[in-house]
């Protein structure tokens, strides 16, 4: 339907390399975590610093990678919308590619993408 | 409690009230930001006097009205987390449906203070009191005070706030007292002023608050395999350990305030005794006439009224009933397959270590609201001393009072 033919109407976006997310440095330093005793933690295991889960990379517990034709995507947006983990990566209004340090390989973006621009492959780790 | 001369005598007022308005009245002098509660009997009057000083102007509390105590203790975790001093209140069943959401309060270290009046758990239904619901949830990690009457129902009350609020603490902490005996009795409570009770209290300083924007945190964070849930359990713990110091400050603080003395536990003719009850809640009072009359006769009665039931001051018991032959411990509450009731078990481990050992025996009395009358008290003295001339140590086994036998 209407999908089909903004895919036709358009001309596909010429590929671009993705910006890399340069990520800020923690205020809260975890990096000895491992070592912590009782009475270094936060009270009530409260995480007093928002946004830290960028640090915490989930990629490695992907089995299936979400595999990406930007010349397929119109732009609905709706991958980035539900992304659980906010790795899909956009660019000028497009899915231009997917954050695998911290993308688990759940495959909602691809159940939702109605142009068939993402698909799911069997993640082939060494 | 002790009556010790106050530094600062004070205008206080005497009334004559019901224990659940000596705490409505004393959750008025704290006037905590949000109270969020659901009535249940014999707990009800709390809620509901309360509700009314909201509706009329006398305090600036949000009151919260929910549709279970589920919902209640849920919503006080919510409330405590975002940042405001919450208390809530309940009794029997209601703090059965709190349970699960008890332990969440602990372990995020909110400084809730909650009312807890002491009423049987069904089944079968029954209304009246006995410790069956706060001794059930003594291992959920809250501070638990239990007071004998309505002066200590009050005192309790404010003290539970500072206890709770303090930075070396902050643990959620539950007061009680007796369901009907008095929550619903009349009795006398001496009153302090209310700006007295405001500089006790004290501002509330929250630790990581949610409604502070412009320092968001994340409260309540998934502490899994990989996480450290048992750094934080252990926290929790130590916490609980430096409270039996924190209740002592307190108490002495409040002392000077009020002229009545706190401790950790509170001993009766116990200094040269030879058996001794150990009990809780307003039986206390009638065991100190017992005491009395034994006295009087020549029997080395002595008494131990708990106070503070967790953290239980192990040490400060072993201490207190060391040179005591044989204590008897008086559960309105049963630990079911246990060896003893719950403040049996833990008088028994904390003689343990004294040599001589006393001997312990466990009693169960009063529960479902089954009456105590001062008779059932000598009969329990009566086996303590009979236990304190024989040469053998006693049987351990559970010994009833007022239970109506084939």
């Amino acid at each position: 339907m209407s999908v089909e033919k903004k895919a036709v109407a358009k001309k596909p976006a010429p590929l671009r390399k993705p910006r890399q997310k340069k990520l800020p440095k923690p205020k809260w330093d975890v990096s000895d975590l491992d070592t912590w005793g009782p009475d270094r933690h936060e009270l009530g295991a409260t995480i007093p610093e928002a946004g830290n889960s960028v640090y915490n990379e989930t990629g490695g517990w992907r089995t299936f990678v979400p595999e990406l034709d930007p010349e397929k995507c119109d732009g609905c947006m709706l991958c980035y919308f539900y992304c659980p983990d906010a790795s899909i990566i956009v660019e000028d209004g497009k899915a231009v590619a997917v954050d695998l340090a911290h993308c688990k390989g759940c495959g909602i973006c691809a159940k939702e993408c109605p142009t068939g621009a993402i698909v799911m492959k069997l993640d082939e780790k060494e | 409690m002790t009556t010790i001369d106050a530094k600062n005598v004070l205008d206080e007022t005497t009334v004559a009230v019901t224990g659940n308005e000596a705490v409505a009245e004393a959750m008025r002098q704290i006037d905590p930001d949000v109270v969020c509660a659901y009535p249940i009997t014999p707990q009800t009057e709390v809620v509901q006097l309360y509700a009314q000083m909201v509706a009329d102007g006398k305090v600036e509390s949000e009151f919260v009205t929910v549709e279970s105590e589920h919902s209640a203790m849920s919503a006080v975790i919510g409330s405590a987390a975002g940042g405001a001093r919450t208390m809530t209140a309940t009794s029997s069943q209601g703090f059965a449906l709190m349970w699960e959401v008890l332990y969440v309060a602990a372990s995020y270290r909110l400084p809730i203070v909650m009312t807890t009046v002491n009423r049987a758990l069904s089944g079968p239904i029954n209304i009246h009191c006995d410790h069956s619901d706060t001794m059930g949830g003594r291992d959920a990690g809250w501070i638990q005070l239990y007071g004998e009457n309505h002066q200590e129902a009050y005192d309790n009350c404010l003290q539970a706030v500072r206890i709770a609020e303090h930075t070396d603490i902050y643990l959620p902490t539950m007061h009680m007292y007796d369901g009907y005996v008095i929550s619903g009795a009349i009795g006398p409570l001496k009153m302090l002023p209310d700006d007295r009770v405001k500089s006790f209290i004290g501002p509330y300083r929250p630790v990581n608050p949610l409604l502070d924007t412009k320092h968001p945190v994340t409260v309540g964070p998934f502490d899994g395999l990989h996480g450290f849930y048992f750094e934080h359990k252990v926290a929790q713990n130590r916490a609980m350990d430096r409270a039996l110091g924190v209740i002592q400050d307190v108490a002495d603080e409040y002392a000077e305030l009020s002229g009545r003395q706190y401790g950790l536990l509170d001993a009766y003719r116990l200094d040269d005794a030879d058996v001794a009850i150990v009990v809780v809640g307003s039986t206390a009072g009638t065991t100190r006439d017992v005491v009395d009359k034994l006295r009087a006769k020549g029997v080395k009665a002595g008494m131990v009224r708990v106070r503070v039931f967790r953290p239980f001051p192990h040490e400060a018991y072993a201490a207190a009933l060391q040179h005591v032959k044989v204590v008897g411990v008086l559960d309105r509450a049963d630990s079911f397959g246990a060896q003893g009731g719950p403040v049996f078990l833990e008088i028994r481990g904390a003689l343990y270590d004294c040599d001589p050992r006393p001997q312990v025996l466990p009693f169960i009395y009063g529960l479902g609201g089954r009456d105590i009358f001062p008779d059932n008290i000598e009969q329990a003295f009566a086996v303590l001393q009979k236990a304190a001339r024989s040469k053998k140590r006693a049987s351990i086994e559970r010994r009833y009072l007022n239970l109506r036998e084939d």
